[in-house]
């Protein structure tokens, strides 16, 4: 198995080598046969990776070759599968590969369908890079590597300028947390003199817990995640990155990109948990952020804002995960994630394509029976995040829940409301969706399809997932055995040496279920008498909002916020710099040089009168001034 | 050669290089006052071989054969320049029909 492993990033990457340079001679068939057989392949070597794996409990770590060696540093090209990534590993090419067998039917009639595909296999490349680099130098390749196919791809409908500044927006933004992510590896390689994992965890664990080092690593690091994973302050620029194409926001803005910030804190564990302080930053930034974003998508009535949204505020609950030490918890929720966003973004991407393209949930409605696969898979996603049981949505976000209330009620308290927005707001968007009367155009009504098979098989199987998914994370409290937590258990195992499991007595547990569970009915339940029952819609742009519903219609401002507190001053700035400094000083003393040895000229070119003797005379007379200078001179 | 060495010691030192300058200078006023093309040229000439005479002269008396190289060498240059010179003024002559320098005046901008 070992000699294969190369094998899983290397045939993405030649699919991405081959849909690039055929672009435009294969046919469209060959194109996405070939880009999902690949991911298909790599799944297949995945699974294989992952079951030596649980059945030997070794981790494979192969060197490919020395890449850099200076001095002491010695960076090799090295691949590490260990429990960790090998479910990475599922994930990225289990669900790349339903997203790319769906996007051969969503995008069938785009004019870019190779350089589409092209780019989804480089995409799948570079985030297999990224959990499966044995050191944080390969895995910050695969860091940059996929954000910039996220620029590539958000930017995909490059003529369409507001998309085009969507794809820089997330560009800018994840540079801001890459900076900090390196920042935070330049001090590991100082402190630590190695890069690779094997080599820095086990002496972190013996240093001193809480040292300001640690601190501040992880704090950079941090900053990396918040850009990658869309966390407050930098979270603006994922729900913009809905620009691209839907299969695009599905594989790399809700199940795989995204998580890479949980993935690299869940990897470096031991790091965060020596540092005290910046877990209950990490817990209060993801708690906040939930919050935040499930009070922004409250009102929202682009089908695709909502789930951006609601991505946004469920990644804040794997960071509230992180943060409380529920390591474990919140990587079961990067899974159970990983399949219902999934689903549910190839859901409502279905909705736009039987809607001819629409996406404002005003003009849907009624489709129930018109598109019954899509409806019966998206209310299954739609369970699943709002945490019903036995939904995989419900495991998950319960046992981060359940770690947050060990840690403080408070924390608790926010979070289960937040869980309780998000069951609202996500049956609110079925509910406006799928019930009621349609409401869109007469063509578009002629117009309402159930999608291709290639559309709808991904949906069923991801919804499978979504409904099952749950099972391998069933808590002892429910008389399950946790086999996700037994087998991700060596990974942490340091951490939770240091952090110690938290213990809940079994009714409190109960208790605490019962709570979110019974929220969950409750906000479903008054969406359906808001939505169904009342039949109220969400108002046009132009309306009147009542105050708090406009402000979170408008997402609270802050992307005028940012305007005003950074574009604008940082315009004023460039503005004087371009206006004074470059138009005054540098050009002003350029192009002074210039004039002034023409002007110079000018009139030294009187002194040329045409009178050779005149000439001769001046001629003597500089001989004589080099003779008497040199006279002087002696 | 001793001879001729010894005559040439026969005369001091401080009379060539009045010699040398005293030509050197005529030349000098050649240049600057006449305004005949080929006059002037025969001034340069003589400011050339007052150089000339002033380098054998040392050479001589620093017993250096290298000064009279230099004669050799200036006096081929000299020829050279002469050709050249010679065939700009013949050219200057045939455009203008004459030789006075004030009248190229248009050698300007």
């Amino acid at each position: 198995m070992d000699k294969y492993i190369w094998l899983i990033p290397i045939l993405p990457l030649a699919g991405f080598v081959i849909n690039g340079l055929g672009r435009n001679t294969l046919s469209k068939s060959v194109i996405g046969a070939i880009g999902s057989l690949l991911v298909l392949i790599a799944f297949g070597i995945s699974a294989l990776a992952f079951f030596q794996i649980k059945s030997s409990g070794v981790p494979i770590n192969v060197t490919l070759f020395n890449w850099i060696s200076v001095g002491d540093i010695k960076i090799p090209f090295a691949f590490l599968v260990d429990q960790l990534s090998s479910i990475m590993l599922l994930i990225i090419t289990g669900v790349g590969f339903l997203i790319h067998l769906y996007s051969i039917g969503y995008m069938h009639d785009d004019a870019g369908f190779g350089k589409f595909f092209a780019y989804l296999n480089l995409f799948v490349f570079f985030m297999l890079l990224l959990v499966m680099g044995s050191n944080y130098i390969v895995m910050f390749i695969g860091w940059e590597g996929v954000g910039l196919c996220s620029y590539l791809l958000i930017g995909f409908w490059y003529t369409n300028a507001s998309y085009a500044d969507a794809a820089k927006k997330a560009f800018i933004m994840n540079r801001i947390g890459d900076l900090g992510f390196l920042l935070g590896v330049f001090i590991i390689t100082a402190v630590f003199k190695s890069v690779e994992f094997a080599t820095i965890f086990p002496k972190a664990a013996t240093m001193i817990r809480g040292d300001s080092m640690f601190t501040i690593v992880t704090l950079l690091l941090f900053v990396g995640a918040i850009g990658k994973s869309a966390q407050l302050p930098l979270f603006t620029w994922l729900p913009d990155a809905m620009a691209g194409p839907t299969p695009v926001s599905a594989l790399i803005h809700a199940a795989t990109m995204v998580t890479a910030g949980i993935y690299m804190i869940a990897r470096s564990n031991i790091l965060f948990t020596m540092a005290p302080q910046t877990m209950e930053v990490i817990a209060i930034v993801g708690l906040t952020t939930a919050c935040f974003a499930a009070l922004i998508a409250l009102t929202q009535t682009d089908i695709k804002k909502v789930l951006a949204y609601s991505t946004v505020s469920q990644l804040g609950y794997m960071f509230l995960g992180l943060g409380v030490g529920a390591y474990t918890g919140s990587f079961f929720h990067v899974l159970t994630h990983a399949f219902f966003k999934a689903l549910l973004f190839l859901g409502a991407g279905s909705v736009i394509h039987a809607m001819s393209g629409e996406q404002d949930m005003r003009k849907m409605g009624g489709l129930k029976g018109k598109i019954k696969i899509t409806f019966i898979t998206m209310l299954i996603g739609t369970i699943a995040i709002a945490g019903i049981p036995p939904f995989s949505g419900f495991f998950s976000k319960d046992e981060i829940l359940a770690a947050a209330f060990a840690h403080s009620t408070t924390f608790y308290v926010v979070g289960v409301i937040t869980a309780m927005l998000t069951s609202f707001y996500m049956f609110r968007m079925m509910y406006l969706t799928f019930w009621g009367k349609f409401r869109g155009t007469h063509e578009q009504e002629h117009h309402l399809h159930e999608s291709p098979p290639s559309m709808t098989i991904p949906l069923i199987v991801l919804a499978i997932l979504s409904a099952i998914g749950g099972f391998i994370g069933v808590p002892a409290v429910l008389g399950g055995h946790h086999e996700l937590g037994a087998y991700l258990a060596p990974v942490f195992e340091a951490s939770t040496k240091i952090l110690g499991e938290h213990e809940l007595s079994h009714s409190t547990e109960k208790t605490l279920m019962g709570i979110s569970v019974l929220l969950a009915f409750i906000a479903m339940a008054y969406a359906y008498f808001k939505h169904v029952k009342g039949g109220s819609l969400p108002v046009g742009d132009e309306e009147e909002r009542p105050a708090l519903t406009n402000l979170s219609y408008h997402k609270f401002y802050i992307d005028e916020l940012y305007d005003t507190i950074i574009r604008k001053p940082l315009d004023f700035l460039s503005e004087f710099f371009y206006k004074v400094v470059e138009q005054l000083g540098i050009d002003g003393l350029v192009n002074g040089l210039g004039k002034g040895t023409l002007e110079t000229s000018k009139g030294l070119r009187l002194l040329q009168t045409g009178n050779v003797g005149f000439y001769i005379f001046m001629m003597v007379v500089g001989i004589i001034a080099i003779l008497v200078y040199g006279l002087i001179k002696i | 050669m001793n001879s001729i060495a010894n005559t040439i010691h026969a005369v001091p030192l401080n009379h060539y290089i009045l010699l040398s300058t005293i030509i050197f200078s005529i030349g000098v006023m050649g240049v600057l006052l006449r305004r005949n093309a080929i006059v002037i040229f025969m001034s340069v000439e003589l400011m050339l071989n007052s150089v000339n005479l002033l380098l054998t002269a040392f050479s001589v008396y620093r017993g250096d054969a290298a000064g009279q190289v230099f004669v050799f060498f200036i006096m081929a240059l000299a020829a050279a320049e002469v050709a050249v010179g010679l065939a700009i003024i013949v050219m200057i002559y045939r455009n203008t029909n004459s030789i006075d320098i004030n009248v190229l005046n248009r050698l300007k901008w």
